[in-house]
């Protein structure tokens, strides 16, 4: 019965999924790049607290990386993501009180509000039939504006138990990072949900919106239910950086826009939709930090670290069409 | 008005027992896209255990009634009945969930998922919200063996596959879902001889199972071969039904045209022994082409036979500079060429038109006189500005002479018919000067008259003194249209066939055993 052993499925998945195994692959490679650099400047190899730092400031971006995905599968995009950060880390920073009632109570209100954000955002381009880009512009200073209005000045309070829950370690082993943790979660929440019936139809409507409706597959329902898992993500994303932060402030989820989609360019996620993989969107997140650390230690004037970042999504991209193209050609 | 339409529906009922309740009935049924009537109160009924053919010209309405019966858009007006009982589709899910199984001529496939994927794709075996991979995959093999297909693995991309192939994986996904009725929109115009073969034995297994197959082609061999009625219909209408052996091809003709057609393929023009070498291919080689050499003269019509996918779609990409080119020479006119692109082939005079149309050279969203207008921008303009008048005249000479049936040149050429736009398409490099034409298959999916007028227009073409490489599945137009034919095998030339030009010579040096050449 089985007539495609695990060798011959090894193969096919090796050869449909190049664009992720290189962004893996970058991922390595950028981690082998910090530990080398790290040990020069600081002649010691990188330990507990450097592991801690780098994921903590990464997790944010990777959630709203990983938010971006759904949408850009469905061959959308998503920029209102930095504005539902804004807003979420709003509503954390001002109304989250010690109690745990309260942390539990704020903290899935977050990211309600994060889901409700993003049905705005999934009806809009179902419903009113306008163009994802032109929907998402409108809301992101929609939601920038929200959250100004929830947290005038930055500052709040993050109760210092969900920071340790979340930007903290385990008790035991302590160099282990919750956000690593939490990072693993999402993996394997992402492997699960990929095998659902929903995500087949958001892969689908991304390939081919005419063919996946003429299939029976119900397009509305499944893009709105990408926007809306996107929503959550970066409301997720808002809370996170709340945490990790202990404090809020309604503009500084507004650059996650921009590094979201650089993620998930960075991940292998094709923009035209239909391709990709989350797990890539979120290598791609740590492959931004740990390029600014690189940079750091490289002793890069901190004023041109962004022009550096802008040479090197453009040489990862660049790098990656080579590199499928000759693949493509020895095939 | 409702007793109005009432009492026509019964004067139109193409039913011929109206004592059995048909499997599928569409009732005075219209639809029109942006001005363009498609369907005009076009009624249709087919029974369980039927194969029923649907004939007619590009733009008589098949395509759409096929469409409005599988749910893809609701009809304007008009009813439809699935066993006598009236349904209505607001979804291709409610179609399907009726039992109704399409195989859209405009495949429904993705490209960037697997086989299994396709063909499994809204049945995925799944435990609690979770799909099986292994079973899913399982599964997919099982129908292709149940469907007596091998060599298409199931966790290829489908966007990998050849035309024909994902032709069949269209198929087995339809019949896979063991739909009631199942409809098949010209599911042959991409499938080699014996892959025809293949699906009229799966049709002849699903009729005697009690399925009701729709089904559509442009070949009538094979509306004979397999049809046991024949409805035909034209702009838009219902015009006859009758039983298939009740139906000569000239009737059919008559009523799909409204004309009889005597002479379907004009004769060559005949080519002077003088006539100078135009295209000089020598030693091309590329992925798939092992070496090409051969010659083409002025007005000449050099046919590329060959059973399908032995080459021919490499040949014509590598020579347009779709595919790059690893060795060899080709010179036009007697200059060599450098041609790493579209770009530099158009520039070397060549010009390249595609079967898929949709995705190779039209731009759909912009209207016919645009697109007739991007070949012409250079003649028509002067110093950068375009001569609207002198543009006019040209796309509006241009309309009458290929009678392209739009209602303006400003109309969307995504509204045309199938045959329209390739009419389109060819009137754009008839605009051109391009002196050697590659034609791949141009008349797959269009209809009769339609044909016919590519016909007279490539016969036109070579009066002109262009030299026309011509690839066509259809053996019979390669016979009868060109001057010469070079047979392809495994991406060489293997032999060549000169006047007297049969189908049947042609095919015979197709399947023959390789000989050097």
């Amino acid at each position: 019965m089985n007539r495609s052993p695990a060798a011959t499925r090894l193969r096919y998945f090796a050869a449909q999924n190049v664009p992720l195994l290189l962004s893996l692959g970058l991922f390595v490679a950028m981690v082998v790049l910090y530990i080398i650099l790290f040990a020069l400047k600081q002649s010691r190899l990188p330990g507990a607290f450097e592991l801690l730092t780098t994921v903590n400031n990464t997790l944010s971006v990777g959630l709203a990386a990983i938010g971006q995905t759904f949408v850009v599968l469905t061959g959308g995009i998503d920029l209102s993501v930095g504005g539902i950060v804004d807003v979420t880390n709003s509503v954390a920073a001002r109304f989250m009180q010690d109690s745990p009632v309260s942390i539990v109570f704020v903290s899935i209100g977050a990211l309600v509000v994060g889901a409700i954000a993003g049905l705005v955002n999934g009806a809009l381009v179902v419903y009113g039939r306008l163009q994802p880009i032109i929907v998402t512009l409108a809301t992101l200073a929609i939601w920038e504006g929200i959250a100004l209005l929830v947290l005038p000045q930055q500052g709040g309070s993050i109760p210092p138990v969900l920071t340790a829950v979340l930007a903290g370690t385990l008790p035991f082993p302590t160099w282990l990072p919750n956000s690593l943790i939490i990072a693993g979660l999402l993996v394997i929440g992402w492997q699960a949900l990929r095998n659902t019936r929903f995500m087949t139809a958001v892969y689908a409507i991304g390939n081919d919106e005419r063919a996946a409706r003429a299939n029976g597959i119900s397009v509305a329902r499944a893009k709105i239910g990408a926007y809306a898992l996107a929503g959550t993500c970066a409301g997720a994303a808002g809370l996170y950086f709340a945490a990790a932060n202990t404090s809020g402030d309604a503009t500084s989820g507004t650059p996650f826009t921009l590094t979201s989609i650089a993620a998930v360019v960075l991940g292998g996620v094709s923009l035209f939709g239909g391709r990709g993989s989350a797990v890539g969107s979120l290598a791609g997140a740590f492959i931004l930090t740990l390029l600014l650390n690189v940079l750091f230690f490289a002793g890069v004037n901190t004023q041109l670290q962004e022009f550096f970042q802008g040479l090197f999504l453009i040489l990862a991209v660049v790098g990656s069409t080579l590199v499928r193209r000759s693949l493509q050609r020895a095939r | 008005m409702p007793c109005c339409t009432a009492r026509r529906v019964r004067a139109r009922s193409p039913s011929v027992s109206p004592d059995v309740t048909a499997a599928i009935e569409g009732i005075a049924l219209s639809k029109s896209f942006g001005g363009v009537k498609a369907l005009r109160s076009a009624s249709f009924a087919a029974d369980g255990g039927e194969v029923h053919a649907l004939v007619g010209e590009n733009g008589a309405g098949k395509s759409t009634l096929i469409k409005l019966l599988s749910g893809l858009y609701p009809p304007d007006a008009g009813e439809i009945r699935i066993d006598g009982a009236p349904v209505a589709f607001a979804r291709p899910q409610d179609a399907l969930a009726n039992g109704i199984g399409t195989v859209f001529q405009e495949l429904t496939l993705l490209p960037y998922m697997t086989v299994a994927e396709n063909v499994m794709l809204g049945s995925e075996p799944r435990s609690g919200p979770f799909i099986e991979r292994r079973k899913l995959l399982d599964a997919a093999h099982r129908l292709f063996d149940q469907a007596g297909i091998s060599g298409i693995e199931p966790l290829e991309l489908v966007g990998n596959l050849p035309l024909a192939q994902q032709q069949i994986v269209e198929i087995v996904k339809a019949v896979s879902r063991r739909p009631r009725i199942i409809f098949m929109d010209e599911p042959t115009s991409a499938l080699a001889e014996h892959s025809v073969v293949w699906l009229f034995g799966l049709i002849k297994r699903l009729r005697a199972d009690g399925v009701c197959i729709v089904f559509t082609s442009h070949r009538w061999n094979e509306i004979k071969g397999i049809a046991d009625r024949i409805t035909v219909l034209r702009n838009g209408e219902w015009v006859a039904t009758s039983p298939a052996t009740e139906l000569s091809e000239n009737d059919a003709v008559e009523r799909m045209t409204g004309q009889r057609l005597d002479v379907l393929f004009p004769k060559p023009v005949p080519l002077g022994s003088a006539a100078a070498p135009m295209l000089v291919v020598d030693g091309l080689t590329a992925t798939g082409l092992p070496a090409v050499s051969f010659e083409a003269r002025v007005g000449e019509v050099l046919g590329i036979g060959g059973l399908a996918g032995q080459g021919q779609r490499e040949l014509f990409s590598t020579l347009f500079g779709v595919t790059a080119r690893t060795g060899g020479s080709v010179r036009v006119d007697g200059r060599e060429t450098r041609i790493t692109s579209p770009h530099d082939a158009i520039k070397a005079g060549l010009a390249l038109i595609p079967e898929d149309r949709k995705t190779e050279g039209l731009l759909l969203p912009l209207s016919v006189r645009q697109n007739l207008a991007l070949a012409v921008l250079k003649r028509v303009s002067r110093g950068g500005f375009v001569q609207r008048t002198a543009e006019d005249k040209l796309i509006s000479s241009m309309v009458t002479s290929l009678a392209i049936k739009t209602p303006s040149p400003s109309q969307r050429v995504g509204a045309l018919s199938g045959g329209n736009q390739q009419k389109v398409l060819i009137g754009r490099w008839l605009l051109t000067d391009a002196r050697v034409l590659l034609l791949y298959d141009i008349t797959r999916g269009v209809d009769v008259g339609t044909k016919r007028d590519i016909y007279l227009l490539i016969r036109r073409l070579s009066e002109e003194g262009r030299t026309i490489l011509f690839y066509s599945t259809d053996t019979e137009e390669i016979a009868h249209l060109c001057h010469r034919v070079l047979i392809m095998r495994e991406g060489r030339i293997v032999s060549e066939l000169r006047d007297p030009l049969t189908p049947e010579a042609i095919v015979a040096a197709a399947i023959r055993v390789p000989v050097a050449f």
